[in-house]
This record gives C-alpha cells, sequence and structure tokens, in this order.
C-alpha cells in the first residue's frame, strides 16, 4: 500500500527495519528467555539517532512527529515487541516534559534524551489506580522548597533502567483528579528506589518495575506545568502515545503474518504445502485484511495528531484498540498456522502471542477505550440536541 | 590524524555478467553493495577520527553508480569522499588501479593512515592495497586485526598470521589492509543518511589526477585477461548401489583396498 511517506520518513523506516532484521532478529529469542534489559540495542539505537526523532531540533532531535516515532515502532516490533515497547516507553516518558515542560527543564533534560544517554520513563499506574487515574495515592507535599514525594508506582516501564522518570503524584488530595501534579524525577534521588521487577507472559526483555518514593525530596523546579494539571498531563501524554502502542501492535502481527506464510509454504501435509489449502489461505487472507485496515487507521491517527489536532483522545483510543484487538487475533491465528511446533518455543510465533497480549492491556485497556470512544459519541450528540 | 580509507563497489548478488570483449565485469545497472572487507576498512577509520580528532577520507575508483557506495561512507560518519571516474580508466587491472588511487590519495591532501579492506570479494586479489603502498613509497602492513597503539608517526598493530597472531611497529604515514575481526562495523545514522542524501561527491577524471594515460585502463594494465570459464564439473564420484548393509560393505571394502583403513 502506498503511504506517501516523505523523504524522512522513508528513511527512518528503512533504517529501522535494517537494526530490526540485523541487530534485533539474532538476539531475540535469547533476551527473551532471560528476561534480560536490551541495552546493546538501546545503545545501537541511540547511535542511528533513533533517540532524536520525537524531540525538537533546538534540543538536538530532529523534530519528527507521532508518525515518525510509529513508524520506528512498528518496525521494532515486527522483530521484537519486547525491545520496541523500551524504546516506545522512553518517548513516552518524556512526552510530559515536551508538551509542558518549561524551556529550562526541556533545555537540561532534553538533549541527554535525544542523544539516548538517559532514557526515560512515565509512572502513573498504583495499585489502586489503573483504568482508574484519580486513585492515584502516592501524594507530593509542598514543604520550602521542595516536594515531598511518598507512595508506590507500579509496573512502571523502563523502570530501574531508566535515568528520568515523570511521575504523576497527588499535591491536593482533597481535590481529587484536579490535585494531581506531574513532576521529574531523577534516578538516584535520596528517597527514591526500586522495588520488584515483574516476570512477565510477554515483553519479556523490557523492565516492568516498582518505583518506590520514600520522603523523597525533589526541588520545586521539577515540578511540571502548574500544580493540579498533572491529570491533564496524564491523559494528554497517553492520548498522544497511544498510535505508538497501535503501531506496536501493527509490527508485531507483520512479524506474525510474514512468518505464517513463509511456515504454511514450507509444511507438507497430504503431499502438498499446508498454504495450498483454502482453509489456511483464508486464515492468511483475513490476517492480512486486519492488519493493513490497522495500519491504516494507525497512520491516519498519527497523522492527524501530527497535523495539529487539538483533541484526538477518541481518534486515538479508535486506532489503539482496532490495531491491538487486531494483533491478537493475528498472532493467534499465526499460532493456529504453525501447528504444534507454533506452541513450541524453538519457534518465534508463541512470543509474538505473548508480546501481542499485553498491548490490549496497557496505555489504557481496550474496555475502558471503548467507554471512552462511547463517551465522546453520546457527548457529541447531546451537544447536538 | 587523518585516515584516508580505499573502498570498492562490488556486485551484490551472485548474477554477474562478463563483458565478453574485456572480460571483465559488466557493472552498468547491477545490484551493488560496497565491498563487505571495505566495510571494516571504515569503522576502523572512522573509529580512529572518533578516538583522535582529525578527518576520514573516502576514495573509490569505479563508474559513475560508484557514488553510491561513497554516500553510504558518509553517511557511516566519513568527512569527504571523492570519485576517481573515467572512461578511461575501465578494465584497469590491481596495478593500474593502485596507481590512480595513489594519484587521488596525492591530491586530497595530509594524511597519516590509508586502510584498506583485506580483499574485495569481487576480484579476489588482495593486491591493491600492498600495491598501493608501493605507488607512494610507503611501508605496509596486511590482514590488521588490531591497532594496539597509535601515536605520531608511529603506530604498533597485531596482523593475523596462519598460527596466530604477528604485532608489527610500524612509521606512519603507512598503508595497512584489515581482516574482519578488526571491530563490528556500525550502521548508518539518520542523520549520517539525511547527509549523504545532500551530499555533492566531487568526481576525479583521468585529466584531474594527472594520470599518465599509458598507465590507466585496460591498455594500461600490466595484467590481460585471455579468458574466463567456469571449470568444468568433473563427476568423479561413485554411487554405491543396493541396500544400505551392502553399500556398508561395499564401502568398506573400498576402504581397505585404498588402505585407508
Amino acid at each position: 500500500m502506498e503511504y506517501f511517506l516523505n523523504e524522512q520518513q522513508k528513511t527512518i523506516k528503512g533504517l529501522a527495519r535494517r537494526i530490526a532484521e540485523e541487530r534485533i532478529l539474532p538476539v531475540r529469542a535469547e533476551l527473551d528467555e532471560k528476561e534480560e534489559f536490551p541495552w546493546g540495542i538501546i545503545k545501537e539505537l541511540a547511535d542511528a539517532d533513533m533517540f532524536r526523532i520525537f524531540i525538537p531540533e533546538e534540543y538536538e532531535g530532529l523534530g519528527g512527529g507521532c508518525l515518525d516515532l510509529c513508524l520506528v515502532i512498528e518496525e521494532l516490533s515486527r522483530a521484537c515487541g519486547g525491545i520496541a515497547v523500551s524504546y516506545a516507553a522512553d518517548a513516552l516518558g518524556c512526552l510530559p516534559l515536551l508538551e509542558y515542560g518549561s524551556q529550562e527543564q526541556k533545555k537540561r533534560y532534553l538533549p541527554d534524551v535525544a542523544n539516548g544517554k538517559r532514557l526515560t520513563a512515565f509512572a502513573l499506574t498504583e495499585s489502586t489506580a489503573g483504568s482508574d487515574a484519580s486513585g492515584i495515592r502516592t501524594s507530593a507535599s509542598h514543604q520550602g522548597g521542595y516536594y515531598v514525594l511518598n507512595g508506590t508506582k507500579l509496573f512502571i516501564t523502563n523502570g530501574g533502567e531508566a535515568e528520568l522518570y515523570t511521575v504523576i503524584a497527588m499535591t491536593d488530595p482533597a481535590r481529587g483528579s484536579r490535585g494531581a501534579s506531574a513532576f521529574v524525577v531523577e534516578k538516584g534521588t535520596p528517597g527514591f528506589s526500586f522495588g520488584k521487577k515483574e516476570k512477565k507472559m510477554g515483553i519479556r526483555s523490557s523492565a516492568t518495575r516498582e518505583l518506590i518514593f520514600r520522603d523523597c525530596r525533589v526541588p520545586e523546579e521539577s515540578l511540571l506545568g502548574r500544580e493540579g494539571t498533572g491529570f491533564i498531563i496524564a491523559m494528554r501524554t497517553v492520548d498522544r502515545s497511544r498510535p505508538g502502542v497501535g503501531a506496536q501492535a501493527v509490527g508485531i502481527a507483520q512479524g506474525a503474518l510474514e512468518a505464517a506464510v513463509d511456515y504454511a509454504r514450507q509444511r507438507i501435509q497430504f503431499g502438498h504445502p499446508i498454504s495450498s489449502f483454502q482453509a489456511v489461505q483464508h486464515m492468511l487472507a483475513n490476517m492480512a485484511i486486519e492488519l493493513e485496515a490497522a495500519r491504516a487507521l494507525v497512520y491516519a491517527v498519527a497523522r492527524t495528531i501530527d497535523a495539529g489536532a487539538k483533541d484526538f483522545s477518541e481518534e486515538a483510543a479508535i486506532a489503539k484498540v482496532f490495531a491491538t484487538d487486531m494483533a491478537m487475533k493475528v498472532t493467534t491465528d499465526a499460532v493456529q498456522i504453525f501447528g504444534g511446533v507454533g506452541y513450541m518455543q524453538d519457534y518465534p510465533i508463541e512470543k509474538m502471542m505473548r508480546d501481542a497480549k499485553i498491548t490490549q492491556i496497557y496505555e489504557g485497556t481496550n474496555q475502558v477505550l471503548r467507554n471512552e470512544i462511547a463517551l465522546e459519541l453520546l457527548k457529541r450528540k447531546a451537544r447536538r440536541e | 590524524m587523518n585516515v584516508v580509507v580505499c573502498i570498492k563497489q562490488v556486485p551484490g548478488t551472485t548474477e554477474v555478467k562478463i563483458d565478453p570483449q574485456t572480460n571483465t565485469l559488466v557493472k552498468e545497472g547491477m545490484e551493488s553493495i560496497v565491498n563487505p572487507l571495505d566495510m571494516y576498512a571504515l569503522e576502523e577509520g572512522i573509529r580512529l577520527k572518533e578516538q583522535h580528532q582529525g578527518k576520514v577520507t573516502a576514495i573509490s575508483m569505479g563508474p559513475p553508480q560508484a557514488e553510491e557506495a561513497l554516500k553510504e561512507a558518509i553517511a557511516l560518519g566519513v568527512d569527504e569522499a571523492f570519485l576517481l571516474s573515467d572512461p578511461a580508466f575501465e578494465g584497469s587491472d590491481t596495478w593500474a588501479t593502485s596507481y590512480i588511487l595513489a594519484k587521488a590519495i596525492a591530491k586530497q591532501g595530509e594524511f597519516d593512515l590509508i586502510i584498506c579492506g583485506r580483499q574485495t570479494m569481487d576480484s579476489d586479489t588482495g593486491q591493491v592495497a600492498p600495491q598501493l603502498a608501493e605507488s607512494l613509497g610507503l611501508p605496509f602492513v596486511s590482514y590488521v586485526s588490531q591497532i594496539e597503539e597509535i601515536r605520531e608517526g608511529y603506530m604498533r598493530v597485531q596482523r593475523m598470521v596462519e598460527e596466530g597472531h604477528q604485532v608489527v611497529e610500524m612509521p606512519l604515514p603507512g598503508v595497512i589492509s584489515v581482516v574482519k575481526e578488526i571491530n563490528v562495523p556500525r550502521l548508518p545514522s539518520l542523520r549520517g543518511l539525511m547527509k549523504s542524501k545532500q551530499a555533492q561527491i566531487p568526481v576525479w577524471t583521468a585529466q584531474e589526477l594527472g594520470v599518465d594515460m599509458n598507465k590507466v585502463g585496460l591498455s594500461g594494465s600490466p595484467t590481460q585477461i585471455i579468458k574466463l570459464f567456469h571449470p568444468q564439473r568433473a563427476g568423479r564420484g561413485e554411487l554405491l548401489q543396493g541396500s544400505p548393509e551392502s553399500q556398508v560393505e561395499q564401502l568398506l571394502e573400498r576402504l581397505r583396498e585404498t588402505k585407508i583403513i
């Protein structure tokens, strides 16, 4: 399909694919098995300027947009969803800085993010706050020139590995979601430590960890935006990052479809390759149809954001839900086409199915996003009446 | 420290055509890559620049399309690149090529070190690097697998020999050829690729290089290829017949006959 990518986007996509094929493919199974963070690949991505893509030019970035980022995430995910999410979570972690950071904060942090010296992470989820972000318990009390953070963040991607964390905490718990604020917290700040590293079903090479704040004092300058805007910052951040999850799903599904086509052509049963059986052909065709539709949708939403749309919550949610449900279905069918060997770890296909599952869960479960989409529909209708 | 890396564009496929007139490769319209061993030479040159400042220059002789190879070198981090291209160069053997490269290296300015890949994958001779050193009157070390130490006018390297490594000290400027054990070549960066897309590669012709026309091209080459052919496959193998058991018997018989067992 012709997606009318510009020269820079073609270059980005081409280089991301080369990195995926030459550097990620040979190590993905081992990193998954050992649950090892892909520092070697992160270094390669940094050397290739991949962390510069989403950073503005004045902070040593390339000033690319949402689509440019999606192209990289898709290509990396085609080889490994776990490595791709470690990259994507860095973009997520610095989105609040990009959107709401002061010039001083940007100047201080973004050049190091651009050159890949410092990874970032975004910390919203807690044991009491997942889909319901208003359930945040982590507190930040203003004392003198400092904020003192207390609480525990859960399931934080890049936790422990990242140097910079954008953390949502309650500055005024009495005000509910209007009492939340966003902070940049540097690794190594006294009172900030890491808890349990999770053992996961999929995306196992990525790091998912608890962040523990015990009387962690951060200077006032760490506050992003104004006090009380933390909830809005968090919501705007995930709106902007959801097409990236869609791109991850598209990439994982692309890898699975290609593997399934290759396998169907070489697997002989009843004297013929199974690709000659219509039952298998229709499965492959359905996979291709849904995959391409998801890609077109993700790219279209990414372009909507790049065109400067003000409100794109609904579009971003639609792209995320459709693409990730598609990836779960396509990877499940790919395992089915592989049959018995598809269930075995010697083949890469079961990992793709495990990796796909998380995309339906994180950055808003597909259920809560359907609620949001429906709410937007109903609100629009109500406004017209 | 200024480094010059000599690279060659070679076929990226085994589907090659031979010109029946000249018995040389037809390079026009062929899918091409940078000679794989030259990638190690480029990487080493770029690393030396990163460690010791200075600049890296890539030079290639070839048809106009060899510009692509030099653009790839720029994407990897080379500062400058020159293409030596002239219909008069066509059919040059390794001796004539070395002469042309030597002229270009003298023209491009000051340098401390020239790095070449051990050999090319298309003609496989490994002769250009030593002949280049000879043309320039410089010391040469082949099969370098590690640069141990480098400072003003001096370098200590490890070279691969059949039974291990040899440590060699050499004065600079000099020429080395490298093996793939020396490093892991990097991939290009986005900024490098964008720079390379815009890069204008200067083309130096025979006239600009001031070469002696009697020493270049097919007629200026001491090597003349008389004939190029696929060797006949002599099917001397013998297939044993019969059941697996009797084949084993027959095989043992033959081995005993020939006193192998």
